[in-house]
């Protein structure tokens, strides 16, 4: 159970995707001004991350190095086009919020790295939980940008009003740009605490 | 949404009001590590812009004469990044026969952009907003020439911003972000003229 504990922390805190190496921040920023359609975008993230990196250590001795970066996309494509059809199903008015950004799952940097530098040299089980966990390394770090971006923007949190009636919503933060910045301030102050820990 | 908008619109659209990286946040992961040097992000950025326009115009034509006559909608995914995939072996395989020098220049990047999500982005809102083939044209020229604009913009500002006195924790990533959070405001100064959704 150690090494599960071990990849746990790596993924959500020393070694956290976004944070730290700063991958696989193009998709879902688009999508961070409101906290609902973080939040499934986020899970579907983490689903495929783990499915495809499961599949990709289960396959990894039958595919051939030559071919092995486009079978890993089409891994990929696979279990995207699988969270497509379900979020299409269940979920019509969040699919169409999403618009073409579940497509663009695929091109997740963090999913493709992780089946390239984890999944590709271990087994099954701990590949699947590595793919879990940098799924949720990436899901704190945008539920949270999500959340202030929807505070500030519209005063509401997962569309109930929380902020009060006379209070002006920030228009900034439901544009691009504030997307940017909120990213900035996290690293700058997740850097902050880390340096303190490190003395 | 509109069919009928005119393609030289879309084309100066796509490149300032809804550039595709600083509106769409599109292509971030190249754009914000290779950004460090001028040289490779010219490099890259035309590299960007050439498979661009040629990805998203066989993806329409992809599109509406396999995808739709045999009802593959539901693998339009796979089919697109097979499409750019191969495109991009194609081409490196040509420029390193007709222009050896411009594929040396372009070195790794050009294999790099089979998972720029920047391209794979463009052939999707091409098929979202039913573009005809010229308007998906124009739109992919435009979106590679505003995402090379932006990253060579972003290179030469960063070279500055290197020298400058910041806090050790926002130095690097932390500092570009917020350089590029202000470079998207600038580029929606742009909105008021010409608008494309």
């Amino acid at each position: 159970m150690g090494k599960f504990k071990e990849v746990f922390l790596k993924n959500t805190w020393y070694e956290n995707p976004v944070f730290v190496l700063v991958l696989g921040i193009c998709s879902t920023l688009a999508v961070t001004n409101n906290l609902k359609n973080t939040f499934i975008m986020t899970i579907g993230v983490m689903l495929v991350t783990g499915f495809s990196n499961l599949t990709v250590s289960l396959l990894k001795n039958l595919i051939p190095s030559k071919v092995r970066m486009i079978t890993q996309v089409l891994i990929i494509s696979f279990y995207v086009i699988i969270v497509d059809i379900i979020l299409k199903a269940y979920l019509p008015d969040v699919s169409k919020a999403l618009g073409p950004y579940v497509g663009l799952i695929i091109t997740n940097c963090i999913i493709m790295g992780r089946a390239e530098a984890f999944a590709q040299s271990n087994p099954p089980l701990i590949s699947f939980w590595d793919g879990i966990t940098s799924g949720f390394g990436y899901m704190i770090v945008l539920v949270t940008i999500a959340f202030f971006r929807e505070l500030l923007g519209f005063g509401t949190i997962f569309g109930y009003k929380v902020m009060p009636g006379n209070f002006v919503n920030w228009t900034i933060m439901i544009m691009p740009p504030s997307a940017f910045f909120m990213l900035a301030l996290f690293i700058w102050i997740v850097k902050g605490f880390k340096k303190e820990g490190a003395k | 949404m509109n069919p009928n908008i005119n393609p030289l619109v879309l084309f100066f659209a796509s490149i300032f009001t809804s550039n595709i990286l600083l509106s769409n946040f599109l292509g971030m992961c190249s754009f914000i590590s290779i950004s460090k040097s001028l040289k490779s992000s010219n490099g890259l950025g035309m590299a960007v812009t050439m498979v661009m326009t040629i990805t998203t115009a066989i993806n329409w034509l992809v599109e509406k004469y396999v995808i739709v006559p045999f009802q593959l909608e539901y693998l339009r995914y796979i089919i697109y990044i097979i499409v750019i995939a191969a495109v991009v072996q194609i081409l490196e395989m040509v420029i390193d026969r007709t222009a050896p020098n411009l594929y040396i220049s372009l070195g790794i990047f050009l294999p790099l952009i089979t998972v720029n999500c920047a391209i794979l982005g463009v052939a999707l809102f091409m098929q979202l907003r039913n573009y005809t083939l010229l308007q998906s044209i124009f739109f992919g020229l435009g979106s590679g020439l505003g995402w090379w604009l932006a990253i060579v913009l972003l290179a030469a500002i960063r070279i500055k911003v290197d020298k400058a006195p910041i806090p050790a924790p926002l130095k690097g990533v932390g500092i570009t972000l917020i350089t590029i959070g202000i470079m998207a405001m600038a580029f929606m100064g742009f909105a008021g003229m010409i608008n494309v959704q």
